[in-house]
């Protein structure tokens, strides 16, 4: 299976990519995750304002088979929330790099970034699993 | 959208009243208004109208009492129906839980008695009947385990090892409890990793849960390896008993070191499944955990009167109990059906059923050997895992099988579990089947091989005998319609 | 062998068939010097043998069979049509299993989601799930909800001291793991402090849970509970008795976000405590995080309208460790029975049945009232139970009337030592009004 990894874009072990422009990360799910999801039916998503850190979830994706936590990877506030994905979560299995965007958050510590993959790296990653 | 039988709702019909009871023979006392309710949108049948109901609904079931029903890891046998009688004996389906000890001696003896049957029937030192279910007795085991390393001061220990080929209850049992649960892989055979094990084994290891005979339906080839290993750095033992039903008179628990187990009375010991519940889940344990035993347990009063003939019995609290699980006494009226089952049996007839649960597991693996992939081909206990790949029929899985046996009249095996497995069926039939009905499930399932390869259609549409064809699950879980309309509050109903 | 069907002639084609000639060799995995223990357990015994057994064990008991029961305390005695125990024992209902399989399993999926129904019906919630153990296991799993509705973030749970005592333990239990810091019972506040309740309330609190009717009978002031925990931002929980609320006001109507309590009084035996079912109610926007099963509709691929277990993915056995609840049975045959039940009653059966607890209950109160030596709690209204002081001890008052053929209420010293005089007394349609005069008139005796 050979799946859209964007060049642009840095990736996480949990499957989220994160778009990086100017001190603005967007975050969203890779197609791999989307694929191993299947039909996804839900987002749990956070509130403009709330604080997170690397570590920390800020939602869940929801699909007939499986449920997974979301993860910030940097620690910021979000600016922005996705709020078509609330009645139409399924633009995320057609589009999970673009309109399938999940939420938006302030970079405060660019430090974060460095932890993540690059498109190869996380091309590489996934063979292993 | 058509309905195979309409709603309480859509029949109901305004001002139809159904059971009436007495009128008032009191004299009538005023009620504050303010506090009363408007509406009640509860439907309105008359009697005849909701036996037809139900009947029709329980027509769209399948059930062990139509035919096989071989869902591995749930043991359903046949429930007995003189359990169901004497279950509903007056003087016990009557007995309100909070009678005082000298009024509920029946009760309480029953419950005595049972503790003790289930205590040898493991080799352990007691017994608690509180679990309402399996789960809920991992839960009180797990908590046992923590609660006797804090008593000790032993308060730095916070992982609890869990195979993978482990049931769900059990890692999720391990996080509900406060610790965090560590996956250890199997090995070729099917057994736990001892290498692994052993490199996890450290002062942080609280216990271990596992499940003998395996998930995987197959008795552990080095348990007692398994048990030192954890034993010796300080970790406790968890038996998850849900596969005890190949193991009674055939071993015992404690004897392999166990310190801790459950039972599930609605597999082993024949109490009803009832379409989800309710369960029973006994933990039995080792003189070590026996002061933290989930309470109340049922005792003999050590200071009555030696020369009555009948033994005192009552509720009392372990010394250093963690607590009830449930209300009251836990289901009772499930022990009164183990109680009854394990009468009939004996000590003779137990070990019969252990015996004759992996007699006919086995009957069923070496028929299918030929026809299907056994991922571990060695004797099985009282299930056995086969793989629902079919050589020649890659697009079919696992799932479709299952659908396909819907038509010959089985209930499916559990499909996609163990984990470890790729597209695994596990099939248990239990000693109540006899070889005719084993021989019609062997032979459906050859057929439905021939049809994979042959008519894969067939099964990737199937199935084609039920009231229904296959679900749409997205659907059901994007538009969450979880209860009738007309039930709904007013607010949301206009919301809608 | 009561239920092997085997005769010696399958066996021994079957150990041919599997290629070994003992069943003993099955087990050689098993350790040698373990394998085949004696067990000390009685000889079998026939059918008839256990019937007269049970019989006897059953009759050695002082049941509502036999007694006048006028004690409550959270299982209660109530009239269960017959078709009840018919229906619940049809073998395709009996002898089911969990409807992992939708396509055949349609007949316990249906009835299961008109449970759902009926139980929002009474509730005035969007959904409800297919029960928990009992109504404290309810009340366990609606703490774990709204902590994991506040992400972490809210560590406190606040339980009004007039909840049922064992209901608090066993909360106490399922979380003595967690971070959770239980506050209000167990002397925080006095019994009927409701302001020093509410106090407690801060930004840290995940939940407060009251109790409607309370323990001790009582009907509390719900709407101002929760118009207290919403200004804080915690959910707000109630535990009904589901017979009050076929006359009560809704918790829905007055605020609540989850509403759990025991199904016991819709049709299932008291059965010394169990198996009981706890219902699980709650708004349509915190669906996703109930535990335990819950019955969607749906279509199939003939567009037909069907059901099918849904919201599975944050269960154990797909979430495993990261699933917040272990649960993965219900209660399915009692949540049968309540939906039998509450078919059968109806709507003008159900109200019937609440309006002559609560009839019945102020009947007896008054008629005690009158007793000079006995008073009455009347600083609440009350549904069906009801706070006696007695002039003595209530285990000597209960021993004099047990030797009358009634069981007198609950004693309420057992949980609270401060409380030794003080009677939990229950009427519900069950108590014909001979009964409860004739219990009035023993009490009279008895305390004079």
């Amino acid at each position: 299976m050979v799946y859209n990894l964007p060049e642009e874009l840095r990736y996480a072990k949990t499957d989220e990519w994160l778009r990086i422009e100017g001190d603005t990360a967007t975050i969203g799910i890779t197609d791999y995750a989307q694929d191993m999801l299947n039909d996804i039916v839900y987002f749990e998503l956070p509130e403009v304002g709330e604080d997170y850190g690397p570590d920390d979830n800020f939602g869940m994706v929801e699909s007939v088979k499986a449920a997974s936590d979301l993860y910030a990877h940097i620690q910021g506030t979000v600016t922005a929330v996705n709020e078509q994905l609330e009645d139409e979560p399924e633009i995320v299995n057609a589009d999970p790099y673009d309109k399938g965007w999940i939420i938006q958050m302030s970079i405060e510590d660019a430090s974060n970034l460095d932890a993540l993959m690059n498109a190869a790296e996380y091309a590489a990653y996934l063979e292993t699993r | 959208m058509k309905a195979l039988e309409p709603t309480l709702y859509d029949k109901s019909v305004p001002d139809r009243k159904g059971i009436t009871l007495p009128e008032l023979d009191v004299p009538l006392s005023e009620m504050d208004a303010a506090l009363l309710r408007d509406d009640l949108a509860l439907p309105e049948l008359g009697e005849l109208q909701v036996v037809r109901h139900f009947t029709r609904l329980s027509q769209l079931n399948h059930a062990i009492d139509l035919d096989l029903y071989p869902l591995g890891s749930c043991t359903m046998k046949y429930n007995p129906r003189l359990n169901e009688d004497v279950a509903r004996l007056p003087g016990l389906a009557a007995l309100h839980p909070l009678t005082d000890d000298e009024g509920s001696q029946g009760a309480l003896a029953l419950m005595f008695q049972l503790q003790d049957w289930l205590a040898e029937l493991s080799g352990m030192t007691a017994v608690s009947l509180q679990p309402a279910a399996g789960a809920q007795g991992e839960l009180a085991g797990i908590l046992m385990i923590r609660a006797y390393h804090q008593q000790r001061g032993d308060t730095q220990r916070d992982i609890v090892l869990v195979p993978n080929s482990a049931h769900g209850t059990n890692p999720a049992t391990v996080t509900m409890a406060g610790y965090r649960a560590v996956e250890l892989p199997s090995d070729e055979n099917g057994d736990v990793d001892l290498n692994a094990l052993r490199a996890a084994c450290n002062d942080q290891v609280a216990g271990m849960m596992i499940t003998v005979p395996s998930t995987l339906g197959l008795f552990e080839a080095h348990v007692l390896e398994v048990v030192e290993a954890v034993h010796n750095c300080g970790g406790l033992m968890y038996m998850d008993g849900a596969n005890m039903n190949a193991l009674m008179g055939v071993v015992k628990p404690a004897e392999l070191g166990f310190d801790v187990m459950h039972y599930n009375l609605h597999k082993t010991m024949s109490t009803p499944h009832g379409g989800g519940g309710p369960g029973s889940g006994p933990v039995a344990v080792n003189e070590k955990l026996a002061p933290f035993l989930p309470g109340p347990i049922v005792v003999v009063d050590e200071g009555a009167d030696e020369d009555e003939e009948a033994p005192r019995y009552s509720l009392q609290m372990p010394e250093h109990s963690i607590g009830r699980l449930k209300a009251f006494h836990g289901n009772f009226g499930m022990h009164i059906r183990a109680f009854a089952y394990m009468s009939i049996y004996g000590a003779s007839g137990l070990h019969e059923v252990s015996k004759h649960a992996v007699l006919n597991a086995n009957y069923i693996r070496a028929n299918l050997a030929d026809t299907y992939l056994i991922p571990y081909p060695r004797m099985c206990a009282h299930e056995c895992v086969i793989s629902g790949q079919i050589r020649g029929a890659e697009e079919v899985h696992a799932l479709d099988i299952s659908k396909r046996l819907m038509d010959y009249g089985f209930h499916p095996p559990t499909n996609y579990f163990p984990l470890i497995v790729p597209e695994a069926l596990m099939i248990e039939p239990t000693e109540s089947e006899d070889k005719a009905t084993l021989d019609r499930f062997i032979d459906a399932m050859k057929e439905i091989a021939r049809e994979a390869r042959e008519e894969p259609d067939l099964l990737l549409t199937a199935p084609h005998r039920m009231p229904v064809k296959r679900l749409d699950e997205v659907k059901a879980a994007k538009e969450l319609v979880l209860c009738c309309k007309p039930a709904l509050p007013p607010s949301a109903a206009a919301g809608n | 062998m009561s239920y092997i069907p085997h005769t010696e002639a399958e066996r021994q084609e079957m150990l041919a068939a599997i290629g070994i000639q003992s069943m003993e060799a099955m087990f050689d995995a098993v350790p040698a010097a373990l394998r085949f223990p004696t067990l000390d357990l009685p000889e079998p015994q026939s059918q008839l043998e256990v019937t007269e057994i049970m019989t006897a064990l059953a009759e050695s008991n002082e049941s509502a069979a036999d007694f006048a029961l006028f004690r409550g305390a959270g299982a209660y005695h109530h009239f269960i049509p017959p078709i009840v125990n018919h229906l619940i024992q049809r073998g395709e209902f009996l002898t089911a299993y969990t409807p992992y399989q939708p396509e055949m399993t349609q007949g316990t999926l249906q009835a299961t989601y008109e449970y759902q129904s009926m139980m929002c019906a009474l509730t005035g919630m969007d959904a409800a799930n297919a029960s928990h153990y009992d109504g404290a296991t309810s009340l366990a799993e609606a703490v774990t909800m709204t902590r994991a509705l506040a992400r972490g973030r809210r560590n406190k749970v606040i339980l009004s001291p007039n909840i049922h005592p064992q209901y608090r333990a066993v909360v106490r239990t399922y979380h003595q793991g967690g971070s959770v810091r239980i506050d209000g019972d167990d002397g925080a506040v006095e019994r009927n402090d409701h302001q020093g309740l509410l106090a407690l309330l801060d930004e840290d609190t995940a939940m407060l849970a009251v109790a409607y009717p309370n323990f001790f009978g009582e009907i509390e002031p719900i709407a101002a509970y929760a118009e207290a925990a919403h200004s804080v931002g915690a959910l707000f929980v109630v535990v009904a008795n589901p017979t009050a609320l076929a006359l009560l006001k809704s918790p829905g109507e007055l605020g609540a976000d989850i509403v759990v309590g025991d199904g016991q009084p819709l049709g299932v035996p008291l059965s010394f405590g169990g198996p009981y079912l706890g219902y699980f109610a709650t708004k349509q926007k915190y669906v996703r995080r109930i535990a335990g099963r819950i019955i969607g509709e749906t279509e199939d691929a003939d567009g037909r309208l069907a059901y099918v277990m849904t919201l599975r993915p944050r269960e154990q056995d797909i979430r495993r460790e990261k699933a917040t609840s272990n649960i993965c049975t219900n209660q399915g045959l009692m949540s049968l029975a309540a939906c039998v039940y509450l078919a059968a009653l109806g709507k003008h059966g159900l109200r019937q049945v609440a309006t002559l607890c609560y009839q019945k209950a102020h009947y007896a109160a008054r008629k005690l009232q009158e007793l000079p030596s006995y008073q009455v709690n009347q600083s609440s209204p009350f549904f069906h139970e009801f706070v006696l002081i007695c002039p003595r001890p209530v285990r000597e008052i209960n021993e004099a009337l047990i030797e009358h053929g009634i069981i007198g209420g609950y004693d309420l010293g057992k949980d609270f030592p401060e409380m030794a005089d003080h009677m939990l007394v229950c009427c519900t349609e069950m108590n014909r009004k001979e009964e409860i005069d004739e219990f009035v008139e023993r009490l009279a005796e008895v305390g004079a």
